[in-house]
């Protein structure tokens, strides 16, 4: 988890992601955001995002976010 | 609809590009990029440059550029031209067609069957399929398709979702009966229910252009267009792409009765790197087949990208032995399709740089 939040920490270092319950609703990432989080995730963990998980809802927290980590081959 | 068609060959490809090349670095400051994030995004999706027309220069410009250059050296003779189809979204006007102003400006007979087709991303191979269909009626006469756009007359400035991607060309593909060629494989779906994904509002019958429309207005998400302006729905496009694409052509490929492997080059419209790569990776095709560097050089010129990726990476292969390809575009409409063919054994395949 600590990874996912430091990479979030580099991507928008201007908030504050404990005080979100989802990021996309509440502006913390926007739609290049989510792309360029995509691209640090592969490299971070060395695998490739389902196409189909590059949603919103996919990263929403902390949590859906490593769920997707997960989900795509990634040890959280 | 999905079907075959016998002995049409594409005999020639030229791009007409702007001489203009817009770094992206002198643009960002319209936009609200971070210093980081623009780098990421140089990466990531391609924004490295892109060509853009001058402000008075019109979709047909371009068209007449190449097609004069074409037909100056020799590469096309008047008297063998049939038909002429310009694909556009962003014609001269609504009347004449631009068709019409071309077959005028480079002097083609009056015998030449003029057409615009209204249709943008997946412009060539919707042209090819009305060049294929004429070429059943015009013996061996050529039809001339021809993708243009000067888009970045409709996107607005400040729209960080789509003005570093877009770029302006006109692509021209003489088009051929020729006898034994190998069939072409055609497949295309729509789907009007999510046209609204890419759209310009005004400039129509339904909203006709005002002071209103031209207003700039902010989205809530850092950019800035008018009704006039084209508006895309990026998160909506990118899904499109991954879930409906990859089916589209496996199918087709299985209508053709070959496998991935059978195909030499995947040759796709161009919206941006990080899609490419998403939508490379569902197919599961090697990399090393799939060309992807035209966003990052040119920008995407709608219709035109196909023949204009052609043109900048796959020029010698195509004025050598045929090669067999699977081209697939997909866009506004929304349209997608694919069609499995061979290329090669061109007479001409060429970029001209266009003072337009």
């Amino acid at each position: 988890m600590k990874r996912i939040c430091d990479l979030l920490q580099e991507l928008r270092p201007e908030f504050d992601y404990r005080e979100s319950k989802d990021f996309a609703r509440d502006g913390y990432l926007d739609s290049f955001d989510l792309i360029s989080l995509v691209t640090m995730l592969e490299e971070n963990y060395g695998i490739l995002i389902d196409a189909l998980d590059i949603v919103p809802s996919s990263f929403a927290s902390v949590e859906t976010i490593a769920e997707v980590v997960r989900k795509n081959g990634g040890k959280v | 609809m999905i079907a075959t068609f016998y002995g049409k060959k594409v005999t020639g490809m030229l791009a007409a590009l702007p001489q203009n090349v817009v770094p992206f670095e002198d643009e960002v400051s319209n936009y609200s990029f971070s210093e980081k994030q623009t780098l990421r995004l140089k990466k990531i999706m391609g924004y490295k440059q892109h060509r853009i027309a001058k402000p008075e220069t019109a979709t047909s410009d371009l068209c007449i550029a190449g097609m004069e250059r074409l037909l100056s050296t020799g590469k096309l003779n008047a008297d063998d031209i049939g038909a002429l189809i310009v694909v556009t979204i962003t014609p001269d006007h609504f009347m004449p067609h631009t068709s019409n102003i071309v077959q005028s400006k480079c002097n083609l007979p009056h015998s030449v069957l003029c057409m615009d087709i209204s249709q943008g991303c997946a412009g060539f191979l919707i042209g090819l399929l009305q060049a294929f269909m004429l070429l059943e009626h015009l013996g061996n006469k050529k039809v001339i398709l021809i993708n243009a756009d000067v888009l970045s007359h409709k996107v607005s400035k400040a729209d960080r979702n789509s003005y570093p991607l877009i770029g302006d060309c006109a692509s021209i593909a003489v088009v051929e009966n020729v006898a034994n060629w190998a069939p072409a494989y055609l497949n295309i779906y729509m789907d009007g229910s999510r046209g609204g994904m890419l759209e310009i509002p005004a400039g129509g019958s339904r909203m006709p252009c005002t002071i209103e429309t031209a207003r700039l207005q902010d989205d809530g998400e850092g950019n800035l267009r008018s009704l006039d302006n084209m508006r895309m729905d990026g998160a909506g496009v990118f899904q499109f792409v991954q879930t409906d694409v990859p089916p589209m052509i496996m199918e087709t490929l299985e209508y053709a009765k070959m496998e991935k492997e059978d195909i030499n080059w995947f040759l796709f419209h161009q919206p941006n790197r990080f899609m490419l790569r998403k939508l490379v990776e569902k197919l599961e095709v090697p990399t090393c087949k799939v060309p992807m560097d035209e966003v990052e050089n040119f920008g995407n010129p709608s219709g035109a990208s196909i023949p204009l990726l052609i043109a900048s990476d796959l020029a010698e292969t195509m004025l050598s032995g045929n090669t067999r390809c699977c081209l697939s575009a997909f866009g506004e409409g929304l349209c997608w399709g694919a069609i499995v063919l061979d290329l090669g054994g061109m007479d001409f395949c060429e970029m001209l740089v266009t003072d337009c």
